[in-house]
């Protein structure tokens, strides 16, 4: 059972809820994932509001947990007014915090992740944090106030998968206690299974499910990846080695010359 | 009074922030709005007085990642 800010899930991933072929595709997604956490964005509304009304309607019908985000925010106080907004929106203290440094890469701006994390934190939200593999960088989102910490594996959307392993290891290392989600840069279901056999916790994607040709198939591939990553983890793997060990006892061989 | 509205300069006469939502055709207990910067929580908007130029944010929930 994972438990983040308190609350029990059964799944241990997350899912992102753009750029699905339609609404339709998207709730299947869902369902065959068994997903309980969605993420959710805020924007300018230009519908009268009944535009955001009927996706708001799409996303309560899932059943799901709401994650929302801060996608898109370049600086501490858009940040943070946006989460503001979506606290109101949404009824939710979780915030998925994005302070984006760098438009090419959409490489999170650390100082002013913390920055905000610190602010949020002390206003009484549970914030997740869309962060690097820099350790550094971690240990001062910890102390900021949050209780969960999600680095990315490689730039969002771009499917490269864990890019770092060294880093992500080193991180499970260093905080055994918090909660990781990898978030960011999973492409296909080999990765997520990695992340999660690495230790990590859970994993939020959203392009590699909603870009795949079926994406509710996906949805439930990479659902499995997930439960076989954390399984083997659980079960305790294999270190590799140089040399080969014989996997059939030799004792009682029999002897024909 | 002219008003900043999600980005958009628009001439309107709503004294309120509630009052500018209904004018614009705004419905829906999911929105969220903030002035200058500042959130307006939904049980503030109809004493929320509005001045000329303010910058009003209108937001709804959007799908993302």
């Amino acid at each position: 059972m994972l438990t983040l800010y308190g609350q029990e899930l059964g799944s241990r991933m997350l899912l992102g809820t753009a750029r699905y072929p339609s609404p339709a595709i998207l709730a299947d997604a869902v369902r065959q994932a068994g997903t309980e956490v969605v993420t959710v964005s805020l924007r300018r509304e230009t519908a009268g509001g009944r535009q955001g009304g009927a996706f708001f309607e799409l996303i309560r019908e899932l059943g799901a947990r709401v994650l929302p985000n801060t996608a898109g925010c370049y600086s501490v106080s858009e940040a943070v007014l946006t989460a503001k907004m979506a606290r109101e929106v949404f009824g939710t203290s979780w915030i998925k915090l994005e302070v984006i440094g760098h438009h090419d890469t959409l490489q999170p701006d650390v100082f002013g992740l913390v920055e905000a994390a610190r602010i949020l934190a002390g206003e009484g939200f549970e914030v997740f944090p869309y962060t690097t593999d820099d350790l550094v960088v971690a240990e001062r989102l910890v102390e900021a106030g949050c209780k969960v910490l999600m680095p990315w594996c490689a730039p969002i959307g771009s499917a490269m998968g864990p890019q770092n392993i060294a880093a992500l290891r080193s991180m499970r290392a260093h905080f055994p206690d918090v909660p990781l989600i990898v978030d960011a840069g999973i492409g296909r279901p080999s990765h997520a299974t990695t992340v999660m056999e690495l230790g990590y916790d859970a994993v939020l994607l959203n392009t590699a499910v909603a870009g795949a040709g079926n994406p509710a198939l996906m949805a439930a591939a990479f659902a499995k990846a997930i439960e076989a990553g954390r399984a083997a983890f659980e079960a305790g793997m294999l270190e590799p080695r140089d040399m080969a060990v014989p996997s059939t006892p030799v004792i009682g061989k029999a002897v024909f010359s | 009074m002219r008003l900043i509205v999600n980005g958009e300069e628009q001439d309107v006469f709503a004294a309120t922030l509630s009052e500018l939502l209904a004018q614009l055709d705004f419905e829906g207990d999911w929105l969220a709005t903030a002035v200058n910067g500042e959130l307006v929580h939904r049980t503030d908007r109809a004493n929320h007085r509005l001045n000329d130029r303010d910058r009003i944010e209108i937001l709804s929930p959007m799908k993302g990642g």
